[in-house]
């Protein structure tokens, strides 16, 4: 009976010290049984594959024009057909390719977006929760500001002022967004910093490199890769949201959100030009945020109990 | 209490700085502000002749302070398409969008308090699968997007509804259900898990052991803890909706301050677009200020401690 208590409380104890190899297998095993987190990764796995294999399942090419058959309706309303499997738009462009190929914009805006303000935020605010004083106090302050704001009308005046280009983009997101990556980086590692196993660690005498890289850098992976998840999907999102606004990519491009502000103008007479690339966004977004959750969950052992 | 307030409104005012040097900055990172104000096909001359009149050919500090002097008493200069000054054409459309985001709040709260406190005190029922999916849809939902569709079902086909303006009543239901979803399923969710962890603290325990009403033990301490995540997460809510309303004010021809943004991008009138963004960033400021003023009334832990 002694023994049994003894193991489970080094079992708890292990459960703090969990590698982050250790996490996702257990990820592994947890998400056969979270049939929403399954839904979440598959959805985002198909949109992944539809970017990289956007010219082998493309019908057509994205840009090619063909006015006799434009505005065709989807294939199973009475005058569409399998040459459109979801219709065209006005200038007789094939809604499919067009979705298929806008997946990579949405993609290389959200994956760069994220690494840019990953990368910025995690650097910005492990020097903030290091340093501590009046460096964590400069910085707090810019970044509180910077969360203060009115995110979308800045990223909209921004957006209008540097124009029309994917870079552009990249970067407004990139650096707009990196404040919250500071900030959890920042709580993160303060709470880490005080944790027993890293004070265990600086009285064995371990070096501030191995504490960083070996201690606190795989504590910060989980709420880090839960964030980024979420992030990515916000970002998808504001691109179309801006490309809606005819300030994302260029007009030419095949982009969800430049679909949606061509498809506005023809809303009533031919709905589905704007229903499908809508359609894309919410089940790119939906997959994110469901697999968001699940990560949460797995990769935060403090959160795991508050779930049933 | 005191000094606690006036540390926060010493902060405020520091990032009000902060969005005034933003909101001038801006405009000149691209290096030559009066090209991206006038039009293309300017000749040189009448971009140089703009560029006298705005006074861009001074020094910046010069530019910087006279922005500064004006902005402290609301001038931000005329609007380049109207003619007329910006701060005032700011303030004429500040009405319409606080009527739609009051709406769309006071929808978003009155389904997602009571639909969050249903689904924190019966987990697993059907009312609560429900707000969850309601809250998941409100995250995935592309707004732009459903305003759209919503036009194309309730006001196109149906008729139930205008598709745009603010003529009637009717006017501002779907703008700000559009515009409060969001809200409503973060309210949810927030409720729920608020709920979930109080239920589970000593103290609850403690009224239960002792004999105390269910229905005592849930007004007086468990909604009593749910209102203080909630009054800070309304504030910012509110302070999101009044700079996120763009899409929604554009689609409905909402002639609040989003569409103004809108329409002021299209024609490269940047000092009604810093006016806007400077008017709503100090009404954020403002509302966060004020949750924290709340904050600190209700939370009795905040008014002490610290």
């Amino acid at each position: 009976m002694a023994s049994e208590e003894r193991t489970q409380a080094a079992d708890s104890l292990l459960d703090v010290e969990r590698t982050f190899k250790d996490r996702l297998a257990y990820a592994g095993r947890f998400l056969w049984r979270d049939r929403s987190g399954i839904i979440g990764l598959i959805l985002f796995l198909v949109v992944v594959v539809a970017a990289v294999f956007a010219p082998q399942f493309s019908p057509y090419d994205p840009l090619e024009q063909n006015l006799r058959d434009n505005k065709m309706p989807p294939a199973w309303s009475a005058e569409g057909g399998w040459d459109h499997p979801l219709g065209t738009d006005n200038l007789g462009r094939d809604t499919l390719s067009r979705i298929l190929y806008g997946t990579r914009v949405s993609l290389t805006v959200g994956f760069f977006g994220v690494l840019i303000a990953g990368t910025l935020g995690v650097v910005i605010g492990a020097i903030a929760g290091y340093a501590g004083g009046r460096v964590d106090a400069v910085i707090m302050g810019f970044i509180n500001l910077v969360l203060s704001l009115p995110y979308l009308l800045f990223v909209v005046f921004i957006a209008s002022i540097l124009g029309r280009s994917l870079i552009n983009v990249i970067l407004i997101f990139g650096i707009t967004d990196s404040p919250i990556f500071a900030r959890v980086t920042r709580g993160e590692v303060l709470r880490i910093r005080e944790s027993g196993y890293v004070e265990s660690a600086i009285s064995v005498g371990a070096r501030w490199g191995r504490i960083l890289f070996d201690h606190i850098m795989p504590n910060l992976m989980g709420p880090l890769i839960t964030l980024a998840t979420f992030e990515m999907s916000r970002m998808i999102f504001y691109e179309a949201g801006l490309g809606f606004l005819g300030l994302s990519v260029p007009p030419t491009v095949p982009s969800w959100g430049n679909m949606l502000a061509n498809g506005r103008k023809y809303l009533t007479s031919s709905p589905w030009i704007a229903t499908f690339p809508g359609l894309a966004i919410m089940f790119t977004s939906l997959g994110m945020n469901l697999l968001g959750d699940w990560l949460r969950d797995v990769l935060d052992p403090r959160l795991r109990r508050s779930r049933k | 209490m005191q000094r606690y307030f006036l540390s926060k409104l010493g902060q405020s005012i520091l990032l009000l700085f902060g969005v005034l040097l933003l909101v001038f900055f801006m405009v000149r990172v691209t290096g030559d502000p009066a090209s991206l104000m006038i039009s293309r096909e300017a000749s040189p001359e009448a971009v140089e002749a703009f560029r006298e009149k705005m006074g861009f050919n001074d020094p910046i500090l010069t530019q910087f302070g006279r922005f500064l002097s004006g902005a402290v008493v609301g001038d931000f200069g005329n609007s380049l398409h109207f003619k007329s000054p910006a701060m005032q054409m700011v303030m004429e459309r500040v009405p319409a969008t606080v009527q739609l985001a009051g709406t769309a709040l006071l929808m978003a709260a009155v389904v997602g308090i009571p639909l969050g406190l249903i689904g924190g005190f019966n987990p697993g029922s059907a009312m609560d699968n429900l707000g969850r999916g309601l809250a998941l849809l409100g995250q995935s939902i592309p707004n732009f997007w459903l305003a759209l569709i919503l036009i194309l079902i309730f006001a196109v086909r149906l008729g139930w509804f205008p598709s745009f303006g603010r003529d009637e009543w009717k006017s501002v239901v779907m703008p700000a259900f559009v515009l409060g979803l969001p809200t409503m399923g973060q309210i949810v969710r927030l409720t729920r898990s608020t709920v979930l962890e109080i239920r589970g603290e000593d103290f609850i325990r403690t009224a239960h052991s002792k004999g105390l009403e269910p229905r005592t033990i849930y007004v007086k301490h468990v909604l009593r803890n749910v209102a203080i995540p909630l009054v800070s997460v309304i504030g910012v809510q509110f302070g999101y909706m009044l700079g996120g309303s763009i899409y929604i004010e554009t689609i409905f021809s909402w002639p609040g301050m989003g569409q103004l943004v809108e329409q002021s991008v299209g024609w490269r009138d940047f000092p009604l677009v810093q006016a806007v963004a400077f008017f709503v960033s100090l009404v954020v400021l403002l509302l966060n200020l004020l949750t924290d003023v709340a904050y600190a009334i209700i939370d009795p832990r905040i008014r002490y401690g610290k």
